[in-house]
């Protein structure tokens, strides 16, 4: 170990309570039993779907899309997904065919 | 404790894509821990109090001499910042909840966000049950993923490089899905826009913070249009 057990203990405990602050932040600004404002409400029901949208792309971020592959493994899986689910609509198959299709790809394909 | 087997066993199959990925992002975590010279309990401790991925990918970098804390708080800070989003759309949810409320804040990860939002809870099972196992159940995927990586990561039988596309795989899932209820169609699209431009301007590092704040900013400048289409997060 690079640092002392005690050193590594406090820099889980700072890590933990810093992460956990991070969620915590709204429920303590809107406490049970107090009224949430129309403006938060409508954030509430709005943000979920525009997070998931950011999540796809932030899973996607280092994708390298101006060098070899340029983005194409990623690109004909999140395809094979989307055709997938559309088609099918079953969860498992969608996310286990993309998994599958992509780690074949990188691993044999474009390697 | 009636109710519970109920709950964990309707929830379990929602949970499998995130048992996928976590299993292993959460060994990579581990081999990466261990490499450091962590023992495997150290995995365990760490996965059971902080719980995030990225964050504690990020953190493997901060176990060596000299680094403060300081530089520890800001950069879990900065990766984890999105998070303070997120319970946002939980409010009403949670604070029906009792004292395990304080748990499922904890656990609120991106992928336990997204199910936790998405998921209608099904015919006959208490709501506050089934939402506590489906966080329950994802965390023990993580901390098993982190054991196994810091106990025998280095030994995996089989290349699993690109694995990660799971979670990749499962947000587009959750995002087909939503684009199927009618509803919401618009912030989902602003959401992808807006943090596809982003990405471009301010680089794969840094794009995150300015995707929530110039999506909440567009989400409110087009807050009359919207509120016509508005559903419910579930």
């Amino acid at each position: 170990m690079p640092v002392s057990a005690g050193t590594s203990f406090l820099i889980i405990i700072v890590v933990a309570v810093t992460t956990f602050a991070t969620r915590v932040v709204p429920f303590f600004v809107f406490p049970k039993g107090k009224e949430i404002p129309e403006a938060v409400q409508y954030l509430g029901k709005v943000l979920t779907p525009a997070v998931i949208g950011m999540l796809v792309v932030y899973c996607l971020k280092n994708t390298p899309v101006m060098s070899r592959p340029y983005g194409i493994p990623e690109l004909i899986s999140v395809g094979a997904v989307v055709g997938l689910h559309v088609w099918k609509r079953n969860n498992l198959l969608s996310i286990g065919v993309g998994t599958v299709l992509y780690m074949f790809l990188i691993q044999a394909v474009f390697v | 404790m009636k109710g519970y087997r109920t709950a964990f066993r309707e929830a379990f199959p929602y949970t499998i894509p995130v048992l996928t990925g976590y299993l292993f992002i959460g060994i990579a975590f581990g081999v990466m821990f261990a490499e450091k010279g962590y023992s495997v309990l150290w995995a365990i401790l760490m996965s059971t109090l902080v719980y995030a991925g990225s964050g504690q990918y990020l953190a493997v970098n901060f176990f060596v001499p000299g680094f403060s804390f300081i530089q520890v708080m800001f950069l879990t800070l900065m990766v984890n910042i999105r998070h303070v989003f997120y319970g946002i759309s939980l409010l009403e949810k949670f604070n029906k909840l009792g004292r395990k409320r304080w748990y499922m804040i904890f656990g609120l990860t991106d992928e336990t966000y997204s199910l936790l939002c998405t998921t209608n809870i099904p015919d006959g099972v208490d709501e506050e049950k089934f939402l506590f196992a489906i966080s329950l159940l994802d965390q023990s995927y993580w901390i098993i993923g982190s054991a196994i990586g810091g106990a025998a990561g280095a030994l995996l039988p089989f290349n699993s490089e690109g694995i990660d596309f799971a979670m990749t795989a499962l947000f587009i899932v959750i995002f087909v899905e939503h684009w199927f209820q009618k509803k919401n169609r618009t912030p989902a699209v602003i959401g992808v826009a807006v943090s596809f431009l982003a990405l471009q301007i301010f680089g794969a590092d840094k794009f995150v913070l300015p995707s929530m704040l110039i999506i909440i900013a567009v989400l409110f400048a087009g807050k009359k249009r919207m509120d016509a289409e508005v559903g419910e997060c579930r």
